[in-house]
């Protein structure tokens, strides 16, 4: 039973965090048609930007992530503006290398700013410690990490399906020529979800930060996990990504903790067969 | 022949340059840089030769990506399972011929192609290139966890080939290695001519500009990519195998994504759809990462980041396709 | 009657919307049949359950006296049922010799050789040369179809079609996007197409459907409502009416 709840709330908080990260890398990926194998790499820079906040420049915790989102933003504008637009529907293998190639110009960069050390971001009080739940406890990050994943689910729920924005943006996944033509300015939509994609994955990888360590080859070592969550999910889903996290965040956790010996090669396993089973996702429209 | 020519003299048909001029041209050109390599570095024999194994994977992932269109980010599984097979059979089964240790490599690789091909073809686009980095990571922790076989992540030490036609031992220096590769480098890239002009090389190129044209004329899509990663995945093992040979262990990094993501930069680099341009981007990129590692391994990662994007905005035909261009509007200025 | 090709009864639908409904057409050797209908009269569905892209809820599919209902599209194209695309699907990074050549190999069993090439086939050339001529495009062999032009390419797409030597070839709107000063050049390659084929062409140009068939069938919304000669089409009331009202009209305008 402890195990089992332990494990269960483990696979929760790490099915957050992806889902946090991943969602913005789902949704510009159904809108633009590009894969993005440098999405990890926003997260990662988040990360770095609020580990320097915290540790070297002494802020708190709250305001480092608002820097960190902002500052990932920034960095992101120029490289969306000068690289991304010339590989839109290019074909798929020339983004690919594109989105790699960049990867590992930050993976470098990092290494050489940073080292190649581990960087942690110190938890602010409230978020150290277990919290009681009355017949467990719970590490309070992960706790925050789950809450974080709710909210950021809702708030998307909430700007998609109920404003003016969602809208344009439901149609622009649909038919971008199709929205163009009604009237919906498609680009100012790409803008502005890449934004929220960028922001939502540098404050996904703050959070996150406890269960997937910031270093260098983090761009690297988690591209496949993102890109696994949004083609299980499929392309512009939120319902579908959501659904994808907590799947492999519950395969993952469980065969961490039942049978390590065997590393991920059971994520592996189960991530082959599902993608065979639903080549277009879980809940993919698109056939 | 005769007809071909007759044909082509009346101006109506012919089936484009000559091509048996080419591959010799090709063959020499490969021998004679394999020659130069030999003489200017002579204390490198190592390195030399596993550029020579690395130039196999790569010209098995042209087969794949290149004539046939899949992007695939795992094509290392094929290149290491050939490596492990030909391993095992000397640790374990005492097959320590070195001819006979490639044939097996060779098989492994095939059989690791039909399976990652069998899954890949499941998927299409991005479903597809998640299915070939699971491919890669699954062997990869296949091959560590079965320690009994493989030697886990210490490696599959203690692989010792007996010499080549029971003369020429695998010695210190590597000379034995360098040579036996590029017998069997030249070899492939013989075939591998012979086989992008066939019939077969054909239908390929076909299905990797329109999958279902080929179809409309009757031609089996799956079936056909099938059998080309059996064929890429019997040369990729022998590069594996090569790479057993020359250094005698084999490790977990033959199967990673690491190295399938590299082969995949150096053919972009050199130029897809291309034998040529397969050697070329291999030789150029590791050349390279010899070079600059040596100086600053951080600053690798950087530079090859760089070049890619490069590449990928300026060239992207790759070195060689972007020199052949330019060669060819020289040549037609004149 | 010694029919090559047999539609019988095909029903197909999505949901409750009913795309072909109760399809019935027999072909013989020779016939030249336009198939015409109103945009979204199920045409393009009527092709798909055809050559077995689509499964139809019931109903069959004969091709010389053989049941194919069962059979997938690469199947029903080896059995000798070709068809060629209202958009051209051509290679191109290939010369018009090679895409010949790939259907003559194909067709003849050799499209899976991983050694030789076709230019060492004496029998293969020979094909080849002669496929090309006869839509006179020869002269263009040996340029990449990305260069020629797009009537050539037009052409082009029949040949391949005629190379994998069909007993029925659909043609879907083989002039469609050429320019008016080559549809001459398309129509006199449909006037010398084999004699023993058997043609079922699709096209909006009713100049064109009048001077090549000798029969026109009629497809509205899902039902065939005309099967008969192009002189009585026209005079068919429920023909007007669904199709041909408006190009009478302007016809007359003119």
């Amino acid at each position: 039973m402890q195990t089992v709840f332990s494990v269960g709330t483990d696979a929760l908080a790490y099915g957050m965090v992806l889902f946090v990260i991943s969602i913005g890398l789902s949704v510009t990926m159904g809108l633009m048609r590009v894969v993005n194998l440098a999405h990890g790499a926003f997260a990662m820079i988040g990360g770095y930007i609020a580990s320097y906040a915290t540790q070297i420049l002494g802020l708190g915790y709250g305001v480092a992530i608002l820097l960190a989102v902002v500052g990932t933003i920034l960095i992101a504008i120029p490289i969306e503006r000068f690289l991304f637009r010339r590989i839109y529907g290019a074909p798929e293998l020339t983004q690919v290398l594109m989105t790699i190639g960049l990867t590992f110009c930050v993976i470098g960069i990092a290494n050489y700013v940073f080292g190649p050390t581990l960087k942690t971001i110190p938890l602010p009080e409230t978020l150290r410690g277990p919290v009681d739940l009355g017949f467990r406890s719970i590490a309070a990050h992960k706790l925050f990490a789950i809450a974080c994943g709710i909210v950021v689910a809702g708030a998307l729920w909430v700007l998609i399906d109920k404003t003016s924005f969602g809208v344009k943006l439901r149609a622009s996944v649909d038919n971008a020529a199709m929205a163009a033509s009604l009237g919906v300015r498609t680009k100012i939509v790409y803008a502005v979800s890449s934004a929220v994609a960028v922001g939502l994955a540098a404050f996904g990888g703050i959070v996150g930060a406890e269960l997937l360590p910031i270093e260098p080859y983090y761009a690297l070592r988690y591209m496949v996990t993102f890109l696994v969550v949004v083609s299980v999910g499929g392309a512009g889903s939120i319902p579908g990504a959501l659904v994808a996290c907590l799947v492999l965040g519950a395969i993952d956790t469980t065969g961490r903790y039942l049978v390590p010996e065997y590393g991920e090669f059971f994520f592996y396993l189960a991530v082959i067969a599902i993608v065979c089973v639903f080549p277009n996702g879980i809940l993919g429209r698109r056939s | 022949m005769a007809i071909q020519r007759a044909i082509a003299a009346e101006g109506k048909v012919d089936a484009g340059p000559n091509w048996l001029l080419r591959d010799l041209m090709g063959l020499a050109a490969v021998l004679a840089v394999a020659g130069i390599g030999y003489l200017l570095f002579p204390n490198n024999l190592a390195l030399l030769t596993r550029i020579t194994a690395i130039a196999l994977l790569v010209l098995s992932l042209d087969l794949v990506t290149g004539y046939c269109g899949i992007a695939t980010l795992g094509h290392a599984a094929l290149f290491g399972s050939g490596a492990y097979a030909a391993g095992i059979a000397a640790v374990h089964f005492d097959i320590t011929d070195p001819f006979a240790m490639a044939a097996v490599g060779a098989v492994g690789g095939a059989a690791a192609g039909l399976l990652a091909g069998a899954i890949m073809l499941r998927g299409r686009g991005l479903a597809q290139l998640v299915l070939s980095i699971a491919i890669v990571y699954l062997f990869h922790e296949t091959a560590n966890k079965a320690s009994n076989w493989t030697g886990g992540s210490d490696g599959l030490a203690g692989i010792s080939p007996d010499p080549v036609f029971g003369i020429f031992g695998f010695d210190l220096w590597g000379r034995t290695a360098y040579v036996f590769g590029i017998a069997i480098l030249a070899v492939v890239f013989v075939l591998l001519r012979l086989l992008v002009r066939s019939p077969f090389g054909m239908l390929c190129r076909g299905i990797r500009e329109d999958p279902v044209r080929v179809s409309a004329m009757g031609a089996s899509v799956n079936g056909t990519l099938l059998r080309m990663y059996a064929i890429s995945g019997a040369v990729a093992g022998l590069g594996g195998a090569l790479n057993a040979i020359s250094t005698q262990v084999v490790g977990l990094d033959s199967l990673s994504f690491t190295t399938s993501a590299e082969a995949l930069v150096m053919l972009v680099v050199g130029g897809t759809g291309s034998l040529f341009g397969a050697l070329v981007g291999t030789l150029t990129f590791m050349w390279f990462e010899d070079f600059v590692s040596a100086i600053n391994p951080f600053h690798w990662l950087t530079i090859i980041g760089a070049l890619l994007i490069a590449v990928v905005l300026f060239a992207p035909n790759g070195l060689y396709g972007t020199a052949t261009q330019l060669l060819h509007r020289v040549w037609n200025k004149r | 009657m010694n029919a090559v090709f047999q539609v019988n009864n095909l029903n197909k639908s999505f949901g409750g919307l009913t795309v072909a409904n109760g399809i019935s057409l027999s072909m013989e050797q020779g016939d030249r049949v336009a198939l015409i209908g109103p945009n979204g009269a199920g045409k393009t569905t009527f092709i798909n359950l055809v050559t077995g892209h689509m499964p139809p809820d019931s109903g069959s599919v004969a091709l010389r006296g053989a049941d194919i209902t069962r059979l997938g599209p690469t199947a029903r194209v080896r059995k000798g049922l070709v068809r060629s695309f209202q958009v051209t699907r051509l290679f191109s990074d290939m010369t018009p010799a090679e895409h010949v050549a790939l259907a003559v190999l194909q067709r003849t069993g050799r499209s899976g050789r991983v050694f030789g090439n076709f230019g060492a086939m004496p029998d293969v050339m020979a094909e080849v040369s002669e496929g090309l001529k006869a839509l006179g495009i020869d002269h263009i062999a040996n340029h990449k179809v990305s260069e020629i032009a797009y009537g050539q390419q037009r052409l082009l797409e029949i040949a391949l079609a005629l190379a994998l030597k069909p007993n029925v070839l659909l043609l879907d709107e083989p002039a469609a996007g050429v320019p008016q000063s080559d549809t001459s050049r398309i129509e006199e390659a449909l006037a010398g197409l084999p004699d023993d084929l058997a043609v079922l062409m699709i096209d909006h140009d009713m100049d064109l459907v009048f001077r090549f068939a000798r029969r026109v069938v009629v497809l509205a919304a899902g039902t065939i409502i005309f099967d008969g000669t192009p002189q009585d089409v026209a005079k068919d009331a429920r023909v007007r009416e669904a199709y041909l009202g408006n190009y009478a009209n302007a016809r007359s305008s003119v």
